[in-house]
């Protein structure tokens, strides 16, 4: 699976360089991500839970920093681990631009899964990658600005919303569930149909470590 | 005189009743006490070095009872699974057969290779449990498609397979071919890609062993198409226990297609484990497993070309097909793309000349082997999609071409240039019997018509022959195989008077209860309800080859037709001393004996029950009256026949709708109609979905994406018209009961009828299956 793109971030690009970099802020902006750990200066250890048509699992996985230019970009490969239910592995070059309203993230992602998870969810594959990009980015938006407001810089202009509903998938974390609910809020509706992207589940877990 | 419900009759399968009330003996069904239950770990990479394996936590977890690798059972002494047919390459030497252990020991080949077999007392502790092992892999790269695998600079999959080849075949005159060519006044051109099918019986593979220590005896019952062959291969190349310490019973089986012929890991792991922990253990495989580790079936590239005269007469054929063996090399996986794929090319035609090549290899994928028809449909498909190919390339009606160029029915037997001698058939009339019923000549109305209604006809036929009743044993012998294939019988008379049969064949649907009591009935007098027929139990049969290639009736059936002519012979005798004559005034006719020319007589019955109640018996007979035979075929059979379809498409959303089927066979005689009529409509079924909706698909990384019924497709019953059947009867003259075989043949003709259909409609040559997107794309293009 390749995908490319690029997403506004209502933020600046220290702010948001800082965010990627937060592992609290991942944790809390990738769906279903229970746990984040730094194992090294550019490294981590992560848990996630995900489901994806009826293959459900715990992916334990470690990603990698590297190309690190801060604050505009990185390349981070990583690969995770789900048990019974495969695998997932992959990299993305990350880059950050400065923009109008923000800054622009951009993203060029390779991913695969193996196992079960490509035996009976490949054909759900790419809608649960949109589906869980989307709410990353939801949320990972909503607490970069949060946290821009609160340190005084001006709030960004949101963009028309986007129905990301389609994808038969459920993020087991309740941190999915307020994504969700906040997808509804025009407040939150920011985000341009090149948000949905098909990151999948393994995606999830390189974007969750976007920030490393 | 003749017998209620005998030869010839269409009785209703005395099994169905058990079948269809839920009272089948199916392998998951059955339980043992302190019974154990197996689960595999499977590899989630189509190739990787196997770096270190972390059971502790696993071990730890609860109910688990112990957890085995494939280290654990090479240093048991167990050996590798095996090839049982040996091709020689072109070069002379023999295919190379790389080791092929039940589990991974240092590497994993395909996705769903054996990695470990968790046994819990329960089967989700196992699963628990084998989710805490910790595997660690190294992964490599992969190849799936076989034309990549034999390619230069393609991954290597076994060191004992340079450049991945199992063996480069030939069959043939090359000479004559490239002469026959040198002199043609046209050539037509055909390549194909036969695709790679899924064998999805309905009952799942399943094992369940237990071990008696008191006897030193292992049993496994299994879901098995020839379970004598199974306890043979574990008992001399595996060394799981000597054969006369394991057996093997293959109760019900629900559905087979090839796909249960041979020995797995699984079901040999978890016999050889039940011994280990001296404790009955159980493993059934989920449907994701049936995807990933069953046999699957075809995976061919091929080009043919045909070399043809100006009067539209062959000249010659050559064929080069490159075929995957999948990650390893399946027990019958060597036979199916050369013994029985390249002598069946000749198909039904006067064909002065053949020549064919085909390359094996390894991918990493599921291995391949045989999966209804085995070879022949493959053989098929190549010939008559080319035969069609000349036809339209001649601007000749397909269905004329292939008159011109049948072999006539006076000719047999007849001797191909591939090393099969024909020995009866009229090909032109099944041609003419198929055209009647789907009234080929009002096909330009039909078509008008469609056209008129913004749809796209086509019409297409396959005259297909095939080889059953496997096999000869000196014949398949000398070209490799390391089985004879004979079948075994007894028929016992119980003193009452009722029969059990004994039989090596297996029945996993085809109704043997009930074909094998009928031609005791007929020749013996005995009413169907009191015979029956024992099968799949290695400690009741006295041995058998199994059932596969439309042989059970052929071979099977005439082991048992030997037995009863000693039933008869013996009976003679009795009857002769029961009613004081000569032996050889003794007239005998459906179970009755008479003295010729006089009204005495003496039924079986009685002769059976004077045979065991021996107070008045010939002093130099045996008593008792059971008897068995052993039947080993002189040649294959060759049904042969003509199946037409009709198809019609819309061009607006590519579905292509079968709207009729014709299908004139020639099986021989027929024991009953019925059986045999269900016989090709299954194979019908199973063809068309071959060429319409099936297909395995790996991604570029080797995972199996076409894992679930979600995006791998069966027929449905709305997939297919109603089949118009016939069969014509040209009867086998090679055995006694004159059958040809009937299990494989509509799988055999439809990919090929219904693809020759297709393409006449799009005008263009599309590859199986052809699904709505490509039927779109190729009439779009138009």
């Amino acid at each position: 699976m390749q995908m490319s793109g690029e997403e506004l971030i209502s933020a600046s690009r220290e702010r948001v360089w800082e965010a990627l970099n937060d592992p609290e802020i991942l944790r809390q902006a990738i769906p279903g991500c229970e746990s984040v750990e730094k194992t090294g200066d550019d490294s981590f250890a992560a848990t996630v839970k995900v489901k994806i048509g009826p293959v459900k699992a715990t992916f334990k996985g470690n990603v990698t920093l590297s190309n690190i230019d801060a604050p505009n970009g990185y390349t981070i490969t990583g690969e995770g681990k789900g048990g019974a239910a495969g695998f997932g592995k992959g990299g993305a070059d990350i880059t950050l631009k400065d923009a109008d309203n923000g800054t622009l993230l951009a993203y060029d992602v390779n991913a695969s899964v193996g196992g079960k998870m490509a035996q009976i969810g490949s054909r759900l594959i790419d809608g649960t990658a949109k589906k869980l990009a989307g709410e990353f980015f939801t949320k990972f938006n909503e607490l970069v600005s949060n946290a821009a407001a609160a340190d005084g810089e001006a709030p960004v202009t949101a963009a028309p919303s986007e129905d990301q509903s389609e994808a038969p998938i459920i993020a087991e974390d309740e941190t999915n569930e307020e994504a969700a609910k906040q997808e509804d809020a025009p407040s939150q509706g920011w985000m341009k149909p090149s948000i949905l992207i098909p990151l999948g589940i393994v995606a999830a877990l390189i974007l969750y470590y976007l920030a490393g | 005189m003749s017998v209620e419900n005998g030869i010839g009759a269409s009785v209703r399968r005395k099994e169905d009743q058990r079948f269809i009330t839920g009272n089948g003996n199916y392998l998951d069904d059955m339980n043992r006490v302190g019974q154990a239950h197996g689960y595999f770990l499977r590899s989630p990479h189509a190739h990787a070095k196997i770096v270190s394996i972390n059971l502790d936590a696993a071990k730890a977890a609860p109910g688990v009872v112990d957890i085995f690798l494939g280290a654990d059972m090479a240093a048991d002494g167990i050996g590798g699974l095996i090839c049982g047919w040996s091709i020689t390459s072109k070069d002379g030497t023999p295919h190379n057969a790389p080791p092929h252990n039940s589990m991974a020991i240092d590497a994993v080949r395909h996705v769903g290779d054996q990695v470990a077999f968790v046994i819990a007392d329960t089967l989700q502790q196992a699963k628990d449990a084998s989710e805490l092992i910790d595997v660690d892999y190294s992964e490599l790269p992969a190849v799936t498609n076989i034309s990549k695998a034999l390619a230069a600079g393609a991954p290597q999959i076994h060191e004992e397979a340079p450049g991945n080849q199992c063996y480069d075949w030939e069959l043939g005159d090359k000479a004559a071919v490239d002469a026959a060519f040198a002199n043609a006044h046209s050539i037509s051109k055909i390549d194909l890609i036969n695709n790679r099918v899924a064998p999805n019986p309905m009952e799942p593979r399943a094992a369940l062993a237990e071990f008696d220590m008191g006897t030193d005896e292992l049993t496994l019952y299994t879901t098995s198409q020839n379970p004598h062959v199974a306890r043979l291969i574990m008992s001399a190349f595996l060394a799981i226990a000597p054969e006369n310490k394991l057996r093997v019973v293959a109760p019900d089986v629900g559905g087979g297609f090839g796909s249960k012929i041979f020995v797995y890991a699984e079901e040999t792991v978890t016999v050889w484990a039940a011994r280990k922990i001296n404790r009955p253990i159980k493993w059934t495989a989920d449907r994701s497993e049936a995807f990933l580790t069953d046999a699957h079936g075809r995976d061919h590239a091929s080009h043919g070309e045909l070399a043809l005269d100006a009067d539209g007469h062959i000249l010659g054929f050559k064929v080069s097909t490159k075929a995957n063996m999948g990650a390893y090399l399946s027990t019958f996986a060597s036979a199916v793309p050369t013994y029985l794929y390249g002598t069946l090319l000749n198909g039904q035609y006067k064909m002065p000349c053949i020549y064919v090549e085909v390359q094996a290899g390894f991918t990493n994928t599921t291995p391949v082997d045989a999966y209804r028809g085995a070879g022949r449909p493959e053989a098929t498909y190549i010939v008559e999609r080319i035969i069609e190919t000349a036809a339209r390339d001649l601007n000749m009606d397909p269905t004329e071409f292939r008159m011109k160029n049948f072999i006539q029915p006076d000719a047999y037997p007849y001797e191909t240039p591939v090393i099969m001698t024909y020995d009866s058939g009229d090909y032109p009339a099944n041609m003419n019997a198929a055209k009647a019923m789907i009234d080929y000549d009002g096909f330009p109305a039909r078509k008008a018509q469609s056209e008129a209604n913004g749809k796209i006809r086509g019409i297409g036929c396959a005259a297909y022959i095939e080889a059953c009743g496997i096999a000869p044993s000196a014949a398949v012998g000398s070209l490799g195989a390391g089985v004879g294939l004979w079948e075994s019988a007894e028929v016992r008379f119980n003193p009452t008077g009722s029969v059990t049969v004994f039989t090596g064949s297996h029945s996993h649907g085809q109704g043997h209860e009930t074909t094998f009591a009928q031609i005791i009935s007929d020749k013996l007098g005995v009413p169907i309800e009191s015979v029956e027929v024992v099968h799949g139990d290695t400690d009741k049969v006295p041995f058998g080859m199994g059932t596969y290639g439309s042989r059970s009736l052929a071979v099977g059936g005439s082991a048992i037709v030997k037995a009863i002519d000693k039933i008869v012979e013996k009976s003679k005798k009795v009857a002769a001393h029961l009613m004081e004559a000569a032996v050889e005034d003794i007239e005998h006719e459906h179970g009755v004996f008479s003295v010729a020319g006089t009204d005495k007589s003496i039924t079986m019955g009685e002769i059976a029950f004077a045979a065991y109640v021996p107070h008045n018996y010939p002093a130099d007979l045996e008593p008792g009256m059971a008897e068995n035979a052993f039947y080993d075929p002189l040649n294959f059979t060759f049904p042969a026949g003509t199946h037409i379809a009709e198809v019609e498409i819309d061009p607006n959303t590519g579905v292509v709708d079968v709207v009729d089927w014709a299908a004139s066979d020639d099986f021989g005689n027929i024991i009953n109609p019925m059986i045999v009529e269900g016989q090709v409509h299954g194979g019908i079924a199973q063809g068309i979905g071959q060429a319409l909706l099936e297909g395995v698909v790996y991604d570029d990384t080797g995972q199996l994406i076409t894992g679930s019924y979600m995006d791998y497709c069966m027929p449905r019953a709305d997939d297919l018209p109603n089949f118009k059947v016939e069969t014509t009867n040209t009867p086998c003259p090679s055995n006694p009961l004159g059958v040809k075989g009937c299990g494989e043949a509509g799988a055999i003709a439809a990919p090929a009828a219904l693809m020759n259909a297709i393409t006449n409609a799009l005008g263009k040559d599309i590859d199986m299956p052809a699904t709505p997107e490509k039927v779109w794309r190729a009439a779009q293009s138009n």
